[in-house]
């Protein structure tokens, strides 16, 4: 079978099973939740100034949402940019680049099969909070029905499937973090520099939805669609923030995918 | 195609700003060959193997191997292996994994030779240890390795046997030796010039950039002409007769001998004549001119060291 970009994939996949940053990650969106779970229970009710913050007592579904509004600071930036920074750049600190360059698969297949990867990775740890979250949340307010941001009360396996769904929406964001992680790696050749590059791009476009005066570019930033979920926590569903997250996401992400591939594909590999 | 030499270089350019790290070179590397890429540190042969093997694009010029251009595409690397400075691996992973990973990028039953690959190397015992762990010279066997699973033709090595203690060194030779006996292509690009007259049968030596010869190492020798030293009984009487004799170069005294360049004719017809002359010689022994002198020559100062202007002879003709 000739080799491809799917090859590439497993075999980047594979290669962050041996690498302490996935687990970093992985470790970071287990642990999270649970640390969060274990401080409310010391307290009575959840955090109050967000959204869900209330309903935490109520029901356990409450909390994955909750840990959603959190993590958009820059938990989940950092959790995505961790490999998504660091899965080209690392190939140019080793000097591995040059050897995976002149084998039997082009540039492209290369590169593809690590933006996939990078994403894979990004899914997985969202996923995998989510579930955490989910768990721990049951396990301390039980499996109740969930009360909307309309009022209305939805059913608990009603409940479950908005934050499966509020999770796939999540991930819309996640993935144009991806993107830009991606491009600062192939850019900068530098995995610490393109993590926290990402990090601050992403830290640097909530400040600017809270500088006064600048409102007007609240629907246009990144940082915003991170809450395009509660779109599906009103009755009806809200599907605005939703498509708007989809087209503004892409705005970010895919010029940012586009300019990682064309720079990786063009690039002199004259260092490692 | 098929009669395409397998490297071709013509009119190869690499500027990085106001620094011209190659400057317009012409090479040719035929089947069968071992070529030897010679030149000091900072001269510009890691630069030309990186525009080889398609890692850096020419300012001007181009390669072809096989008479394929490797820009385009991966096609143009098939059957073509190498690396260039140190070969470099995850060291989270066991040389064997790197292998199979590099083989998983190759296919075409790249996976089937990597046993075979780390046995002809002599890593089948450190196979499983992470390469983290290895040392420099295990790192540079397990390069040859990696280049050896693609069943290559032509094979481009970037100081392959630098920074190896002198067993790893003779290792090294032993195994380029063994690959080109069995029909491989070489060429190999060094500052370790024993190698390379041990190993090659044709060298460029590059100067700042600039190939200042290119061709065999017998004919860069045989340019330099032979060079004598003399002992007679009458030196004074002797230096006369040399500098009378047609076929000599420049003679000169050094350490007490006199010193010049003759082919091996001119060298008998001078015995001769210093008898007749009455200087009857006490020595006269042949210089070996090694490949090392005549690299020096070319590549230091301003090029005008001893037998220079046989072998700039040579390198202009």
């Amino acid at each position: 079978m000739n080799p491809g970009a799917l090859t590439v994939y497993r075999w980047e996949l594979r290669k962050l099973r041996y690498q302490k940053r996935t687990y970093l990650g992985l470790g970071l969106a287990v642990i999270v939740p649970i640390i969060f779970v274990t401080a409310v229970s010391f307290r009575r009710g959840g955090p109050h100034d967000i959204a869900f913050g209330d309903y935490i007592d109520r029901s356990g579904l409450a909390v994955p949402l909750v840990i959603l509004l959190f993590g958009a600071i820059w938990m989940f930036p950092l959790i995505a940019a961790l490999v998504a920074g660091d899965i080209v750049a690392s190939e140019d600190h080793n000097g591995t680049l040059k050897t995976i360059l002149t084998r039997s698969l082009d540039r492209g297949q290369i590169f593809s099969g690590k933006a996939l990867a990078a994403a894979t990775y990004a899914i997985v740890a969202i996923v995998l909070d989510g579930v955490v979250a989910t768990v721990a949340g049951i396990m301390r307010s039980g499996f109740n029905p969930l009360q909307s941001l309309s009022g209305t009360i939805v059913s608990a396996p009603k409940g479950l499937e908005l934050v499966t769904v509020s999770l796939l929406v999540y991930l819309i964001s996640i993935l144009a973090i991806v993107c830009i992680g991606l491009l600062l790696s192939t850019v900068t050749h530098n995995s610490a520099a393109a993590v926290v590059g990402t990090l601050m791009f992403s830290l640097i476009l909530q400040l600017v939805a809270i500088l006064p005066g600048l409102g007007g570019l609240q629907p246009y930033l990144l940082s915003t669609q991170f809450n395009a979920w509660q779109g599906f926590l009103r009755t009806p569903t809200d599907w605005a923030p939703i498509i708007q997250a989809v087209w503004v996401c892409a705005l970010y992400g895919l010029p940012a995918l586009g300019a990682a591939y064309l720079v990786f594909l063009r690039r002199d590999v004259a260092g490692g | 195609m098929a009669d395409d030499p397998p490297i071709e270089v013509r009119g190869l350019v690499k500027r990085y700003g106001e620094l011209v790290a190659v400057d317009n070179v012409d090479l040719t590397v035929q089947a069968g060959d071992v070529y030897g890429y010679l030149g000091p540190n900072g001269a510009g042969k890691t630069t030309s193997l990186r525009m080889m093997l398609g890692l850096i694009r020419p300012t001007a010029g181009h390669v072809r191997l096989f008479g394929r251009d490797p820009l385009l595409g991966i096609r143009a690397l098939e059957g073509v292996a190498g690396f260039v400075e140190a070969p470099q691996f995850y060291p989270y992973l066991s040389g064997r994994r790197n292998l199979e990973l590099l083989a998983a990028y190759d296919g075409r039953g790249a996976s089937g030779r990597v046993d075979e690959a780390l046995a002809t190397v002599e890593l089948s015992d450190r196979a499983g240890d992470r390469v983290g762990g290895y040392s420099h010279g295990m790192r540079q066997r397990l390069g040859i390795a990696g280049a050896l699973l693609r069943a290559p033709k032509l094979l481009l090595l970037d100081e392959p046997a630098t920074g190896l203690d002198p067993a790893g060194m003779r290792d090294m030779r032993v195994l380029i030796r063994r690959l080109a006996d069995e029909g491989m292509t070489v060429l190999l690009s060094s500052h370790l010039l024993p190698e390379v007259e041990e190993l090659c049968n044709r060298v460029a030596i590059v100067r700042s950039g600039k190939i200042v010869y290119e061709g065999a190492i017998a004919e860069l020798k045989r340019g330099a002409g032979a060079t004598y030293r003399l002992s007679t009984t009458d030196d004074e009487r002797a230096i006369a007769v040399c500098r009378a004799q047609r076929g000599l170069g420049e003679v000169s005294i050094s350490h007490g001998y006199i010193c010049f360049s003759a082919d091996a004719a001119a060298a008998a017809e001078l015995s001769q004549a210093l008898v007749e002359a009455g200087a009857l010689i006490k020595m006269l022994s042949p210089e070996t001119v090694t490949l090392e002198d005549l690299f020096f020559s070319l590549t230091e100062g301003d090029g005008g060291g001893q037998g220079d202007g046989a072998v700039e002879a040579e390198v202009t003709s």
